[in-house]
């Protein structure tokens, strides 16, 4: 499957522009031979990142995620676009209250319109989920690579402080660091969840950059004369981008709702913030009479994460070379 | 064999140290001085201080206090709460309830997953597998609290089968739905996990021999198939474990279970950093020895691990 190889600048300056002598050595298909000895020139390879966009086109799910991702970035962009009420301005007396025309999802505990801040709190999550992931995906990519590519003492003490970070439990490390912290926004709670969330992906990008190191186009790129740090940034991290989007991607999903049960135990985002973790934990007081308030913000934070970790199951059949082969 | 077991467990030295003087640092190192807090608005007399500090060790520098922890940790005396409880005495309160609901969970998610996983790894692509894998997916973005109290609502109180809270001393009927609760993420990670291998296994040659060899489909399945599929979904739940113990804070906060993670979050909320330690060291270690557990396992079943 030679169109799944990974494309890199040395190989396709040699592909787009073949200098005298190193034409296609392939002769054009005249009769049908049906043996393997004919290429059709005309189908050129697309390469790794068109062959995978053309992949995920097919199928349903990437469309069916894609729409829930854009729906909800634009919900938390800009929600005075679904609604044009306050979700903080709630009066006692609508309290409980079922929908009626205008508030089409009713009223919570404290008279707040419920469809007002289940569109509000899309921002809070989102905000938290991109930055964490962001974070996890800079620092993670750096430490794992240069652990990778380096190898010796460098690989040595990032094993151990990788295992370190994993004997402790995600949640449990941010319930006591945020227990501590004086200040809470997105940003407390996005570093928190990113100093305990790197080590994973960390751990992927050094076992690619460490398979990929040895790969021939790195061999002919050092033959050429480049630099360790031109290789490793021009030549091994792009072709090691593949898995580490793959679990970014899942990842985005899984840090919202760790988002969500930090706020759910009163110690994430302060309560002056719309969050759906922060709603549903408010909407558990009454949960034996008004069971349905829980489901808007429970719903809302349920179909974000499925957005983003379907589409990490797209992109993971899309990019993982092994899965296109079954 | 031997030199491989002896290198695993030395390399588990270096990650306790570091795991536990994280988290002492984390929790000890945080502004505020407990002492004045302690005397509240009137203050403490200047010697009560003085002597509250050197009973407690806060006059000495962090890493000798550290070091004092540890030896605690090996000698098992571990201080008292701000109550007036031996910590060891709250640890072993709470240990057991947590194990207990741990081990039940990892039970629902291994029988499920695997069995589910299974099914859909044979049936490649077809409407079962589709819907399974749908549905895994939809189990990982719902988030554990809003399963917990719809099972409560459901199960609990309008079906009415199962107790809604389990309290003190809680038995198997009325853990069994935190349990569930507690195992739903992972039974989805279990079931993925389980389908791919098998799918894998599906196209290995020694499944081919065996079927060439003229073995039934039910003996290809259970004894080629299931067993060499096995292994990564052995070494998930073995680390799962530790994350189930640790991951039970939640679980537990909605069930009214006094196990490891209820007490731990009222440690927390009060500032009582010696609990909070204690208990989270207990945590990290059972995570560490699962996972030196499945390695040494693993290296038993794979020769290619402990000479790699």
């Amino acid at each position: 499957m030679p169109d799944a190889l990974p494309t890199t600048g040395a190989t396709r300056a040699l592909r787009t522009a073949p200098r005298p002598g190193q034409e296609h050595v392939a002769q054009p298909l005249t009769e049908d031979l049906g043996a393997v000895d004919a290429v059709r020139t005309q189908d050129a390879p697309a390469g790794f990142w068109r062959e995978a966009w053309r992949g995920m086109r097919r199928r349903p799910l990437f469309w069916v995620s894609g729409a829930l991702i854009v729906l909800v970035l634009l919900v938390a962009a800009f929600p005075g676009l679904f609604t044009s009420i306050d979700p903080r301005t709630c009066a006692l007396s609508d309290a409980l209250d079922p929908a009626r025309a205008g508030h089409v999802f009713g009223f919570d505990r404290q008279g707040c319109d419920i469809f007002s801040r289940t569109m509000h709190g899309a921002r809070a999550s989102l905000t938290v989920g991109v930055l964490t992931t962001l974070l996890v995906t800079v620092v993670g990519t750096v430490a794992g690579a240069l652990a990778g590519y380096l190898g010796g003492w460098a690989d040595t003490l990032l094993a151990r402080v990788t295992d370190i970070f994993f004997a402790i439990p995600l949640v449990l490390a941010a319930i006591v660091i945020m227990s501590l912290a004086s200040t809470r926004t997105a940003l407390t709670v996005a570093l928190v969840l990113a100093s305990f969330g790197w080590p994973p992906i960390a751990r992927i990008a050094r076992g690619t950059v460490m398979s990929v190191k040895n790969d021939e186009f790195v061999t002919a790129a050092r033959s050429l004369g480049m630099g360790r740090a031109g290789i490793l940034v021009r030549h091994v991290l792009p072709n090691s981008a593949a898995p580490i989007i793959v679990y970014a991607t899942v990842a985005l999903g899984t840090f919202i709702v760790a988002e969500a049960t930090l706020s759910f135990l009163g110690i994430g985002l302060p309560p002056s913030v719309v969050s759906w973790g922060g709603d549903i934990s408010q909407a558990q007081g009454a949960i034996r009479t008004d069971p349905e308030i829980l489901l808007y913000p429970a719903g809302a934070l349920a179909l974000t994460v499925l957005g983003f970790i379907m589409m990490g199951d797209v992109v993971r059949d899309a990019l993982d070379p092994k899965a296109r082969t079954r | 064999m031997r030199w491989y077991i002896g290198r695993r467990v030395l390399q588990v030295i270096p990650v306790f140290l570091g795991a536990t003087l994280l988290l002492y640092a984390l929790v000890f190192l945080r502004p505020g001085d407990p002492v004045l807090a302690l005397g509240g608005e009137r203050g403490l007399p200047e010697a009560v201080q003085e002597q509250i500090r050197a009973e407690f060790h806060l006059d000495e520098p962090f890493l000798v206090q550290y070091l004092l922890y540890l030896k605690g940790i090996v000698t098992l005396d571990l201080g008292v709460t701000f109550t007036g409880r031996e910590v060891t005495e709250v640890i072993a309160q709470a240990l057991p309830v947590t194990f207990q609901l741990a081990l039940m969970a990892l039970l629902i998610e291994a029988v499920l997953g695997v069995g589910f996983g299974l099914l859909a790894g044979m049936r490649k692509g077809g409407l079962f597998d589709s819907s399974v894998l749908v549905l895994s997916l939809l189990v990982i973005a719902v988030p554990t609290f809003v399963v917990g109290f719809v099972l409560q609502i459901v199960v609990g109180v309008q079906l009415g089968w199962l107790p809604i809270t389990a309290g003190r001393d809680p038995d198997v009927v009325s853990l069994l739905m935190p349990a569930t609760v507690l195992a739903a993420t992972s039974f989805a990670y279990v079931l993925r996990l389980t389908r791919t291998s098998v799918q894998e296994s599906l196209s290995a040659d020694f499944v081919r021999t065996a079927r060439a060899k003229g073995l039934s489909r039910a003996q290809v399945t259970g004894r080629h198939v299931l067993r060499n599929s096995l292994i990564p979904v052995v070494t998930f739940l073995g680390a799962d474990l530790g994350a189930l113990m640790g991951g039970a804070i939640v679980t537990e906060g909605i069930f009214n279970i006094h196990g490891v993670g209820g007490t731990l979050f009222d440690a927390i909320t009060r500032g009582e950093n010696v609990t909070v330690v204690s208990l989270t060291t207990v945590l990290v270690l059972v995570y560490i020895v699962a996972n030196l557990a499945v390695d040494l396992l693993y290296a038993a079943l794979d020769p290619r691990i402990r000479y790699a």
